[in-house]
């Protein structure tokens, strides 16, 4: 059986190079902060993310390590994601400077509709009509199609060079299982992606993890990591975003 | 003076009364968040937050947070008894496809069609969709919460829409600091105001004409709250 597992997330990420398109994991819990970091230390540039945020979110600034430290390095050309805009100032990072200053491009999905053209992307679909986004900004310039006496838009998959994500276990061929609302887009990118690498909390022996319990077939997962106890490895912390 | 206006807790408290037994809400981040804080009593009320959690509780104790367990907002959450987690493809489907009840959200504005605002500003490049687009379109029914003015003194309640709109005619009932307002097929009904203020003032903050009924109601408060803050 081929190797997956991979020393360091340095090694997991060496090959990527400019130019690539990457589809980052995590909605808070999930983010593959250690593949995000080894990617800046590794250098490539003119990237396009796809992932739910460009960087920050409620309670989380540019300190916060997610794709928001590639956008401040200028890594990044293009983020493909639902948020382009802080709707607070409390919340303004990187990515809202660079955007608004037309320093980085950007395509506006609303969430439902992200999630659904990477689950297309990794499924073999060649689009989707969605009543999403009907009567909006977002409808101009595109297909309508009345079906059942409904508006519904039609959208395009999405696939990436690179999935980076996050899981909790992963055995030795790569079946992965999360943990808690550590899933999110994760299990999406894996299947969308032509190379998936995973950072994980644990690597346990193939045949560990009962079949009905794996979330993602190793089938999709090329890359396993494990995350290297602290100060090492970066591992997830208490967040306390205010109420509003 | 300025006169008494609702607490956000209150203008949350008042839409947590019309869910109903056995209802699947969705919140959004910020004000819709405080329904929650909202005592359902005998009423069973399951919580979805767009990232795939389905049944999550109170906010943990400082201390006892789980680092893989968050709701909407970023903060961390718990699970009730016969919670289960989804994908984020997963737990759009279910909005889309009409499970959700009923759906908060936070808007600038609302028009009489039932028509809102909630993602762009205007002279700002970009925006933020996030979840609201799919709620907008899949929940069935869109509630907002949202102050009746915004801080430059901004009409919110319109005949029509003046920022980019999020969905079209989907918003049924909007609560403000000044009172509930239902979106009838007559235009924006006034059903409760709040105390010290009279219809004629509140009129005069609302771009749209209000239908203002002979049986207008005084704010509903939770009493159970009052007294405990007694």
């Amino acid at each position: 059986m081929r190797n997956k597992i991979y020393s360091s997330a340095d090694e997991a990420v060496a090959d990527i190079s400019d130019g690539t398109v990457i589809m980052f994991g995590g909605f808070g819990p999930g983010t593959p902060r250690n593949l995000i970091m080894a990617l800046l230390r590794q250098g490539a540039a003119d990237l396009t993310g796809i992932s739910n945020r460009a960087g920050g979110g409620r309670g989380v600034t540019d300190s916060a390590i997610d794709v928001g430290q590639l956008i401040q390095a200028r890594r990044m050309r293009k983020m493909i994601c639902t948020i382009t805009a802080a709707m607070k100032s409390s919340m303004v990072v990187a990515f809202d400077r660079q955007f608004e200053a037309g320093e980085i491009e950007a395509e506006l999905v609303p969430q439902g509709t992200l999630a659904e053209r990477i689950r297309a992307g990794g499924a073999g679909i060649g689009g989707f009509y969605t009543a999403t986004g009907v009567g909006t900004e977002l409808a101009e310039g595109r297909e309508c199609r009345r079906i059942n006496g409904r508006d519904y838009l039609l959208e395009f998959p999405l696939r990436a060079d690179y999935a980076l994500i996050r899981a909790s276990r992963a055995d030795t061929f790569g079946n992965l299982q999360y943990r808690r609302a550590q899933r999110n887009f994760n299990p999406l990118m894996a299947r969308a992606a032509r190379i998936t690498v995973a950072e994980v909390d644990e690597i346990v022996p193939v045949g560990t993890i009962d079949p009905d319990h794996v979330h993602t077939s190793g089938v999709y997962v090329d890359r396993i990591v494990k995350i290297p106890a602290p100060p090492e490895g970066i591992w997830d912390a208490v967040s306390r975003p205010p109420v509003d | 003076m300025r006169k008494a206006q609702l607490s956000r807790q209150a203008m949350c408290d008042r839409l947590a009364m019309e869910f109903e037994d056995g209802w699947v809400v969705n919140l959004g981040a910020g004000i819709p968040q405080l329904c929650s804080n909202f005592d359902f009593g005998d009423k069973t009320i399951l919580f979805h937050s767009e990232n795939g959690v389905i049944g999550y509780g109170p906010e943990p104790a400082p201390g006892e947070e789980d680092l893989q367990l968050v709701d909407a907002g970023l903060r961390h959450t718990t699970l009730v008894r016969g919670a289960a987690i989804v994908d984020h493809a997963d737990s759009f489907a279910l909005i889309r496809a009409g499970y959700v009840s009923a759906t908060v959200l936070g808007a600038y504005q609302v028009a009489e069609s039932g028509d809102f605002a909630n993602w762009k500003l205007p002279g700002r490049r970009g925006g933020g969709i996030g979840g609201a687009m799919d709620l907008a379109i899949g929940a069935q029914r869109v509630f907002i919460a949202m102050e009746h003015t915004g801080r430059q003194g901004e009409l919110r309640l319109r005949t029509r829409c003046t920022l980019p709109i999020t969905a079209r005619g989907v918003v049924k009932l909007i609560v403000t600091n000044l009172g509930l307002f239902e979106v009838t097929q007559a235009g924006l009904l006034m059903r409760e105001i709040a105390p010290s203020y009279t219809p004629e003032e509140v009129q005069a903050l609302t771009e749209a004409t209000l239908i203002v009924p002979p049986d207008l109601r005084p704010f509903r408060f939770d009493e159970r709250r009052e007294e405990a803050e007694r």
